[in-house]
C-alpha cells in the first residue's frame, strides 16, 4: 500500500466508548435482565488425579431451589472435545463433564441449575463424588521421564505428538553442533515462568436465553463469537443456526476468554429448562479453574564468538499444558517460530514441547508462547554479554536481524526495525554507542 | 547496604496475526439513506478501542467524516466471520477487511456521484468532510448525503462493500519448521531502573522508558494506552503474579485478589514512551499489532535490572522477595565458599 | 429467616424492595433495581468494581448487607448524571483515557468522588491511597490517577463540586 497523505488515520480522535464507560452506560453481557432467569453452578473435582467411582446427584436434586442437574449422561453430542478440532488439530481429549476420571483439581463434573445463584451453589455442594485417587504428576520434566503415570491414552509419554510423530515443534536451521564446535564461548542457562491468570476484571460468563423461534441467544463475553458459537453447536450436536452469539464490550480479555468454557453447558441447561440460564465464573473459579497463561521452562545454549557474534542457539522448551490440550500445540508452534528472537543466528535448533500434567489446563494469554520466549532470550542476551565482556546494547545491535536476512523458519525478513528501535532506546537511556553502532541500519547489514 | 539500584533493558519483536496464517476476518459496510455508514463486524472489542480504530480506517478509505461511521461488533447473526480478538491481529486483519469493504463501497458511492455530477467516477475525489467533487473543480460537488438520497430513492442502488482479509495458511514443516508464520513484526526496547531492598527482598521499579515501533499508528493515544497498561502488567508478571506460588506444586492456590498479587497504583512508575513508525507493507495504512507485545519488554528488562543491581543471576518469574533473598544467600555462600 | 421489605433512597429516588436474607446491597442495586453500572468483579471485597456511596461514604456493595442500607441514601454512578450532563470527574476520565474495557470505571469514579468530596485538593499520594481498594487490569492506573488530578484541578479552578 502506498503511503499517501493520511486524513483521520494517525489522528487522536479519542476512544468511542469512553463516555459510556464513565457514565456506566456500557452494556456487558450480564447487564441484560430476564425474568425467571436460572443460575448454573458447577460441582468440580476435589482431586487432581483420580478414577471416579461413583457420582450421586440425589441430594443435589432434592436441594431447595434446584431445577435441573446435568451430568455427562445428559450431553446430547460430544463427550470430549478440543476447540481446534474443526481445523484439524486434535485429538479431542477434554471431557465436557468428567465421567470416568478426573485429571485436575477443579475439573467440571456435574452442573447444577437453580432458581438463584445461591440455590445452585448449595445444590452443587451436595453432589457426592467418590474418588479412587491416582498418583499425580505436576512437573513437566517428571511428566516426560517415562516413570510418570500417563494422563490419557492419547499421550503415552505425556507430551503432545506433532505431525510425523515428532515430540516437539521443531526448528532445524543450519547445524548447531558445528556452530558450537566453532564458537569461542558456550553460554547456557535455564529459565522458568509461572502460570499467570489473565485476571480480567470481568470473569468468564454467559447468559443463554431461549427464544420463541426455537433459537437460543447467548449473551457472552467471549473474545471470539463465531468460534464460540460454532464450537458450542458442535459440542451439543446442534445446527449452528439455532444459536446466536451476542457480545458487547468485554470487561477485559487478555486471552482468558477463548475457551468456550461456559456456553455449551449453559445452552444445554436453557434447552432443558426452557428458561434463561446464567453461568458466571466466581473470582475463585477465574483464578483456579479458568485456564492460565502456560508456565514454560526453557533451556538455552548459545555458541558465541569473541567479537560478539552468536553463531549457534539451541533451545529446548517445555510448555506446561496442564491436563488437556486446549490451544497448547498452537502455542508451542508460535513459540518455536519466534526463535531465536529478533536476532540473526546462522545455526538454530529448537524443540518446543507441550507437556501434560495434573494441573489446571493452561492456554493463551497476551503474547501466547512469545512472552516466555522473549523473557528467556533477553535474560540470555545479558548473560552472553557478561560472559564475553561486551556492552549488552552492542551485543544486541550486532546480532539484531536485518531486512533480507533468512530467519530460522526460512522466511526472508521484512518490516524489520529492531536496530532503529534499540538505537532510539539507547538515546533515551543516555547510553552512548560508538559511531559504527550508531550507523547500523535494518536495511543494510554492511552499514557499520 | 540495604537498598541498591540497577538498570536493565530488553529488546523484543512481536509477530502480528495468528501464527501460521489462515485466520480470516470479514467486514460488511453499507450506507444509510442519510449518508452515514455502518461497518458490521463480528470482531469483539475488549476495551482496546477496536471500534474507534475501525471507524478511523473506514473513514479514511471511504473519504468521509469519521463521525459518520458506526461500527457494529460481536453479533453472529449480522457480523461476518472474524476469528477473534487475539494474537495482536485485529487492527491488521479486521483493519484490512474494512479497507477492502470500504473500497468497494466507495466505488459504488462514486458511481452514483458520477451520475449526479455527469462525470466519470475516476474523475471524482472526496474531501473527507462529506463532499464529493470533480478533481480540481471544487464547485462541481455533491454531498455524501445527496448521493445517499439519490442512491436510495432515485436510482434504487445499494452503496455497500464487502471485505475479506485472509493470510493464507502456512503449515509448519514438521522437520525443519519452515513456515510463513506472520504478517509483519513490531518491535520494542524497554529500559528499567529498579531499587532492591537487600534486607526485605522488595523491588521497586523506579523508572520505565520504552521505544516502540508499531508501523503506522492508527490512533497514537490508544497505542500509548496499550503501552502504559502493558508496562504495568509487565511489572505484575515480573514481580508478583502467579496462580501457583509453589509451582509446580498446586498448593497454595490463590483464589482472590488478596492472595493473587498485582501491583497497585503506588507501584507504577512514570512510564515514558517514544513510538517509531515504519509502515508495514501488509498492514492497513501500514499498521502493525501492538496489543500483546507490551508486557514482553518490561518483564525481562526488570529481571535484568534486578540481576544488575544485585550481581546475581535470577532466571525465573515472578521475582518475589523470597527469590531475591535466596539468590543473595547463594551469592554469599559462593563468596564465602 | 424470611424475605423482608426494606426502604432506601437510591440516586434520589425512594425505593421499596423485597430482599432475601443475606442479600447484599449489590444484589439489590444490580439485579432488583437494574443499576448495572454497579459491577461485580469478585464478590469478595477485593476489586472495588461494586463501589457505591452509602450516606456519602464509600462502600463495597458486595460486602454490604442490603438490610444495613435500610433508610440509607445510596448513590451509584448512574446517580451522578441526574441532569444527564456529564460531570467534570467523568469528563476527566474521558479526556485522560482512564478506561479501556471500562469494567472498573464505575467503581473508580465512585472512589474518586468519595475522595474529592472529602478532600477536594488531594496530593498524588492521597489519590493513590484513595483508589487503593480499586483494581484495574487494563490501564496501568497512571491515566486514572491523572484523571483524578485533573478533576481536582478543575474543582479548584471553578469552585464547583466534582459531581
Ligand atoms: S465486587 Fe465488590 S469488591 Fe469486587
Ligand atoms: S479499564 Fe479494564 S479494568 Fe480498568
Amino acid at each position: 500500500m502506498s503511503m499517501k497523505e493520511l486524513g483521520v488515520v494517525g489522528r487522536n480522535v479519542g476512544q468511542r466508548d469512553l463516555e459510556s464507560h464513565a457514565r456506566g452506560q456500557t452494556t456487558y453481557y450480564e447487564d441484560v435482565h430476564y425474568p425467571r432467569m436460572l443460575h448454573l453452578k458447577m460441582h468440580r473435582s476435589a482431586e487432581p488425579h483420580a478414577n471416579i467411582v461413583r457420582v450421586d446427584t440425589s441430594a443435589a436434586e432434592a436441594s431447595p431451589g434446584v431445577v435441573c442437574v446435568l451430568t455427562h449422561e445428559d450431553l446430547p453430542g460430544k463427550k470430549v472435545w478440543n476447540g481446534l478440532a474443526a481445523v484439524g488439530v486434535g485429538p479431542e481429549d477434554e471431557p465436557i463433564l468428567a465421567f470416568d476420571k478426573v485429571r485436575w483439581r477443579g475439573e467440571p463434573i456435574v452442573a447444577v441449575i437453580g432458581e438463584s445463584a445461591e440455590a445452585a451453589r448449595a445444590g452443587a455442594a451436595k453432589v457426592e463424588v467418590e474418588y479412587d485417587p491416582l498418583p499425580g504428576v505436576f512437573d513437566v520434566e517428571e511428566a516426560m521421564s517415562g516413570e510418570a503415570p500417563a494422563l490419557t491414552a492419547h499421550w503415552p509419554n505425556n507430551h503432545y505428538i506433532y505431525p510425523d510423530d515428532h515430540a516437539a515443534a521443531q526448528i532445524r536451521f543450519g547445524d548447531v553442533e558445528q556452530g558450537f564446535a566453532e564458537a569461542d564461548h558456550i553460554v547456557e542457562d535455564k529459565y522458568q515462568t509461572s502460570p499467570i491468570e489473565q485476571a480480567p476484571m470481568e470473569t468468564n460468563g454467559c447468559i443463554a436465553k431461549p427464544g420463541g423461534d426455537g433459537r437460543i441467544t447467548v449473551h457472552t463475553n467471549t473474545q471470539a463469537v463465531h468460534f464460540a458459537r460454532d464450537n458450542t453447536a458442535a459440542i451439543l450436536g446442534l445446527a449452528p443456526g439455532k444459536l446466536r452469539f451476542l457480545g458487547g464490550t468485554v470487561g477485559g480479555g487478555f486471552g482468558g476468554k477463548v475457551d468456550v468454557a461456559v456456553e455449551p453447558i449453559s445452552v444445554l441447561a436453557a434447552m432443558r429448562t426452557g428458561r434463561p440460564v446464567k453461568f458466571k465464573y466466581t473470582r475463585e473459579e477465574e483464578m483456579q479453574v479458568s485456564s492460565t497463561r502456560s508456565a514454560w521452562r526453557l533451556f538455552i545454549k548459545d555458541g558465541v564468538m569473541n567479537d560478539g557474534r552468536i553463531v549457534a542457539r539451541k533451545i529446548t522448551s517445555y510448555q506446561d499444558s496442564g491436563a488437556y490440550l486446549r490451544f497448547s500445540s498452537y502455542g508451542s508452534m508460535k513459540h518455536a517460530g519466534h526463535m531465536p528472537g529478533p536476532y540473526t543466528i546462522p545455526n538454530v535448533w529448537v524443540d518446543a514441547r507441550v507437556v501434560f500434567t495434573n494441573r489446571p489446563p493452561s492456554s493463551a494469554m497476551r503474547g501466547f508462547g512469545v512472552m516466555a520466549a522473549s523473557f528467556a532470550i533477553e535474560l540470555q542476551m545479558d548473560k552472553v554479554a557478561k560472559t564475553i565482556g561486551m556492552d549488552p546494547w552492542q551485543l544486541r545491535l550486532l546480532n539484531a536481524y536485518r531486512n533480507g536476512d533468512m530467519r530460522a523458519h526460512r522466511k526472508v525478513n521484512e518490516d524489520a526495525a529492531m536496530v532503529e528501535t534499540i538505537q532510539a532506546a539507547a538515546r533515551l537511556a543516555g547510553h552512548d554507542l560508538p559511531a559504527d553502532y550508531q550507523a547500523m541500519t535494518s536495511w543494510d547489514r554492511k552499514a557499520s | 547496604m540495604a537498598k541498591v539500584r540497577g538498570t536493565g533493558f530488553a529488546a523484543v519483536n512481536y509477530p502480528t496475526g495468528m501464527h501460521l496464517g489462515g485466520d480470516p476476518t470479514q467486514s460488511l459496510i453499507h450506507m444509510t439513506p442519510a449518508g452515514d455508514f455502518v461497518v458490521t463486524m463480528a470482531s469483539v472489542d475488549l476495551g482496546q478501542g477496536l471500534r474507534t480504530v475501525l471507524a478511523q480506517i473506514a473513514a479514511e478509505t471511504l473519504g468521509v467524516p469519521y463521525e459518520s461511521i458506526v461500527v457494529e461488533t460481536a453479533d453472529t447473526d449480522t457480523g461476518p466471520h472474524c476469528t477473534g480478538t487475539f494474537a495482536s491481529r485485529t487492527t491488521h486483519r479486521a483493519g484490512n477487511a474494512v479497507v477492502m469493504a470500504a473500497q468497494e463501497a466507495r466505488k459504488a458511492m462514486l458511481e452514483v456521484a458520477g451520475e449526479l455530477l455527469e462525470a466519470s467516477p475516476e474523475d471524482l475525489e472526496t474531501d473527507g468532510d462529506g463532499n464529493i467533487h470533480i478533481k480540481g473543480v471544487a464547485e462541481r460537488s455533491v454531498s455524501v448525503g445527496e448521493v445517499a438520497g439519490a442512491a436510495h430513492f432515485g436510482y434504487g442502488k445499494t452503496i455497500a462493500g464487502r471485505g475479506a482479509y485472509l493470510k493464507p495458511p502456512s503449515p509448519m514443516d514438521p522437520e525443519t519448521g519452515e513456515c510463513d508464520p506472520d504478517s509483519t513484526q513490531a518491535h520494542a526496547c524497554t529500559i528499567v531502573e529498579v531499587e532492591v531492598d537487600t534486607e526485605t527482598g522488595m523491588v521497586e521499579v523506579l523508572d520505565m522508558k520504552s521505544v516502540y515501533e508499531v508501523g503506522q499508528q492508527v490512533n497514537p493515544d490508544l497505542v500509548k494506552g496499550q503501552i502504559v497498561g502493558g508496562s504495568w502488567m509487565g511489572i505484575g508478571h515480573a514481580l508478583y503474579e502467579t496462580t501457583a506460588p509453589g509451582y509446580p506444586a498446586i498448593d497454595p492456590a490463590p483464589v482472590d485478589f488478596q492472595n493473587y498479587l498485582q501491583p497497585g497504583a503506588s507501584e507504577m512508575p512514570e512510564v515514558t514512551c517514544e513510538v517509531l513508525e515504519y509502515p508495514a507493507e501488509s498492514g492497513p495504512y501500514g499498521g502493525k499489532g501492538v496489543g500483546e507485545m507490551v508486557t514482553n519488554g518490561p518483564i525481562p528488562a526488570i529481571v535484568n535490572a534486578i540481576n544488575n543491581a544485585l550481581d546475581v543471576r535470577i532466571t525465573q518469574i515472578p521475582v518475589t522477595p523470597e527469590v531475591i533473598l535466596r539468590a543473595l544467600d547463594e551469592k554469599r555462600a559462593q563468596a564465602g565458599g | 429467616m424470611e424475605d423482608k421489605l426494606i426502604r432506601l433512597t437510591v440516586n434520589g429516588r425512594d425505593e421499596a424492595v423485597i430482599i432475601q436474607p443475606l442479600a447484599t446491597l449489590q444484589d439489590v442495586l444490580r439485579d432488583t433495581l437494574e443499576l448495572t453500572a454497579v459491577k461485580s468483579g469478585c464478590g469478595q471485597g477485593g476489586c472495588g468494581s461494586c463501589s457505591v456511596l452509602v450516606d456519602g461514604e464509600l462502600r463495597l456493595s458486595c460486602l454490604t448487607l442490603a438490610e444495613r442500607a435500610e433508610g440509607a441514601e445510596v448513590t451509584t454512578l448512574e446517580g451522578l448524571n441526574a441532569t444527564n450532563a456529564i460531570v467534570p470527574l467523568q469528563q476527566a476520565f474521558v479526556e485522560n483515557y482512564a478506561a479501556q474495557c471500562g469494567y472498573c470505571t464505575a467503581g473508580m469514579v465512585m472512589a474518586a468522588k468519595a475522595l474529592l468530596d472529602r478532600n477536594p485538593a488531594p496530593s498524588r499520594d492521597e489519590i493513590v491511597e484513595g483508589l487503593s481498594g480499586n483494581l484495574c487490569r487494563c490501564t496501568g492506573f497512571a491515566p486514572i490517577v491523572r484523571a483524578v488530578q485533573q478533576a481536582a484541578q478543575a474543582l479548584s479552578d471553578t469552585g464547583e463540586e466534582a459531581s
